[in-house]
């Protein structure tokens, strides 16, 4: 018997051309997308408004997926990009979604620009520890003595904290979560959605196909367990004491602060000079 | 007196790299991000006075590379955008140019060529960035790159530059150097209804039919921007019409880059422009373009004063290169010369559409371009 399978009810949020993802079994980046559209839905975000920025890797693909103008840039370039966007036409959400990598290593330079400028931009980066698209090689958020294809014989390369680097460059919202807390993720990224300026959400994201493949965490349950058994929200604490070890993952909200942001500033400005202008015209 | 908020309308005494930045202003241009570097500073400062005076936006970036990015935003925003540059910035660019490129992006970069490679020589004259110009970033692709030889047509072909790229959505190249950049002479800037300026094709469908990357009959799809509602999707991947990622369809990426080289390399007798100087009876013609074009047309006239049949063809638009228009010619003169800037990189296009007849190169590195004097020799040697 042929039954009608009802539509998802956030089938709307998602272009079906592009599904099936590309994301890996036990991937948790299928959970930050959720999260991603549950915010969209509970806060009504007008889908006309809203412009989604993707860098490369394997998250790099959200932006792709929801249905809304949507950009997938070069790697490294989503916030320059996004900036580019927010400036000419403050109007829309700009939301980006990317990787660690893509973010913190070729990108890290725009990151803490972005930050300092609090650019009004959402920032929502899936942290996997290491480039799981091209195959799992180390990058700047792998944990020291884990091995990845490009470090064989254990990371001698101390990580980034996201969360400190995020608050100390000026963000005026900073939250972690894993994609465990997927309520608290939710929250977080409607939050942010309603923040004026440059907001970090960082999504603590099992990679067990790639990183975990190597890390004798070959199960997505494996690293959600690694989570489960070590996360600990404390929030308003210091994002300095929030590294992250196999032992400890510190979460929730760090920063939760108002400050103008860059785009508010410079069209104040850009109003004032133009009454000036148009004064000296008439 | 003018209005601070209106075009410079009248005659001025300014330099090249203001004579831009008025030129953008002029063309509608309300979004530039850069970088500082020598020689092109002084566009993005007079920029940074004048936007928010017209309601744009002036934005410094941490580097080129987000210079570029930012304009590709802009302009996906719905904004004229630019950015300028010299060499070190031009190379950082090439990324994202080729991002532009590949997701028919219109927006202006301008390359104030200095003398490289790498750092070089920062406050010097080049020409050393014409085939980084068309070959810079990787992959196939069309590109537009104009060369100015004054003041003001580092205005006039600011405005070009800019019609160019929003009618075929590709990021069109001003390449100007040193001295065109910080060389003072009279510009006239006409009134704003007599300055002609385009605008990008926009989707006349509903969102369901809307097909971002389907070329029209000039081969360009009209342009979506954000916020407009079309929902778009666009990628740098090698994409179908939809704009969605198809990496493992060879169809797919043989006519998407097919029609990024084709758009332009069709409509290349529409894009290409340039200025015949006593070609008609020519035994001897020089070949070239931006502040070089200036000496060679003072040795030109030198030569007819000696007896030398000599003429001039200055190149305004180096890519498309105009082949068919060098070809042309060839078939009515003796030789060729062709003085760079640069180790002769230009001339090598010059020698593919002259055929049989022969092209003399007349290279110079350093300070000063090469003298009339220099030109008229090498002239004298050719016939």
């Amino acid at each position: 018997m042929v039954q009608t399978v009802p539509e998802h009810p956030y089938a709307g949020y998602l272009r079906s051309a592009m599904i099936p993802h590309i994301w890996c079994p036990g991937c948790g980046n299928g959970v930050v997308l959720n999260c991603f559209v549950h915010a969209l839905d509970e806060l009504q975000v007008d889908l006309d408004k809203l412009v989604v920025v993707s860098g490369i890797g394997c998250i790099g693909r959200t932006a792709g997926y929801i249905n809304a103008d949507s950009f997938h840039t070069t790697h490294g370039r989503a916030l320059p990009f996004a900036s580019g966007v927010k400036l000419a036409n403050p109007e829309l959400q700009v939301v980006v979604v990317s990787g660690d990598g893509d973010l913190f290593a070729i990108g890290g330079n725009h990151f803490i620009h972005a930050a300092r400028r609090n650019m009004g931009i959402k920032v929502i980066c899936a942290n996997n520890f290491n480039y799981g698209m091209t195959g799992g090689q180390q990058g700047p958020t792998t944990p020291l003595e884990t091995f990845t294809t490009t470090s064989p014989y254990g990371n001698i390369e101390h990580p980034f904290n996201l969360v400190h680097l995020a608050a100390a460059a000026g963000a005026v919202y900073v939250a972690r979560w894993t994609t465990l807390h997927v309520r608290r993720l939710t929250q977080s990224i409607k939050k942010a959605l309603q923040k004026e300026g440059f907001c970090f959400i960082e999504v603590v994201t099992p990679c067990p196909e790639i990183f975990g493949r190597y890390n004798k965490m070959r199960s997505g349950l494996e690293m959600m367990d690694w989570f489960k058994n070590t996360s600990v929200v404390e929030n308003s604490s210091d994002p300095a004491k929030a590294d992250i070890t196999f032992e400890r993952i510190v979460v929730g909200e760090f920063v939760d602060i108002e400050k103008l942001s860059y785009e508010k500033m410079l069209h104040e400005k850009i109003s004032k000079i133009n009454e000036k202008a148009m004064e000296q015209v008439s | 007196m003018m209005g601070k908020r209106s075009l410079l309308t009248g005659a001025h005494f300014m330099n090249g790299d203001v004579a831009c930045a008025e030129g953008a202003i002029a063309a509608g241009c309300r979004f530039f991000a850069g970088y500082p570097i020598t020689p092109a500073t002084e566009i993005a400062e007079h920029l940074a006075e004048r936007m928010p005076e017209f309601g744009g936006i002036y934005v410094q970036m941490e580097d080129e590379i987000a210079s570029m990015a930012a304009v590709i935003g802009a302009s996906y925003a719905g904004c004229k955008a630019m950015t300028a540059t010299s060499g070190p910035g031009f190379s950082l660019m090439q990324e994202n140019i080729g991002l532009a490129i590949m997701t028919e992006a219109p927006c202006v970069v301008v390359d104030i060529m200095r003398g490289g490679p790498s750092t070089g020589q920062p406050t010097l004259p080049g020409q050393q960035d014409v085939m980084q110009a068309k070959w810079g970033s990787h992959g196939d692709y069309g590109i537009i790159a104009l060369s100015p030889s004054s003041v003001q047509e580092m205005f006039d072909l600011t405005v070009e530059a800019f019609n160019l790229s929003e009618t075929y959505r590709v990021p069109t190249l001003l390449m100007g150097d040193e001295i065109v950049a910080h060389m003072w002479e009279k510009v006239v800037i006409p009134p704003p209804e007599g300055i002609r300026t385009l605008n990008r094709k926009k989707p006349t469908v509903p969102r369901d039919e809307y097909l971002p990357f389907k070329g029209g009959e000039d081969m360009v799809p009209p342009m979506a921007c954000f916020g407009e509602g079309y929902h778009f999707h666009a990628t740098g991947l090698t994409h179908n019409e939809q704009g969605y990622p198809q990496t493992s369809s060879s169809k797919v990426q043989s006519e998407l880059v097919r029609r990024l080289v084709q758009k332009i390399s069709l409509n290349a007798d529409k894009i290409i422009k340039f200025e015949g100087i006593m070609l008609e009876d020519a035994d001897v013609i020089v070949v070239a373009y931006g502040i070089v074009a200036r000496g060679a047309l003072s040795a030109v006239r030198k030569a007819r004063a000696s007896g030398i049949k000599a003429g001039l063809l200055r190149l305004i638009t180096l890519w498309p290169f105009p082949e068919n228009q060098v070809a042309e010619v060839a078939r009515h003169t003796k030789a060729f010369v062709m003085p760079e800037m640069n180790c002769g990189q230009l001339v090598r296009e010059v020698e593919r559409a002259a055929k049989e007849t022969p092209v003399f190169s007349l290279s110079k590195l350093g300070e000063d371009p090469p003298t009339p004097a220099e030109i008229l020799e090498s002239i004298r040697r050719s016939v």
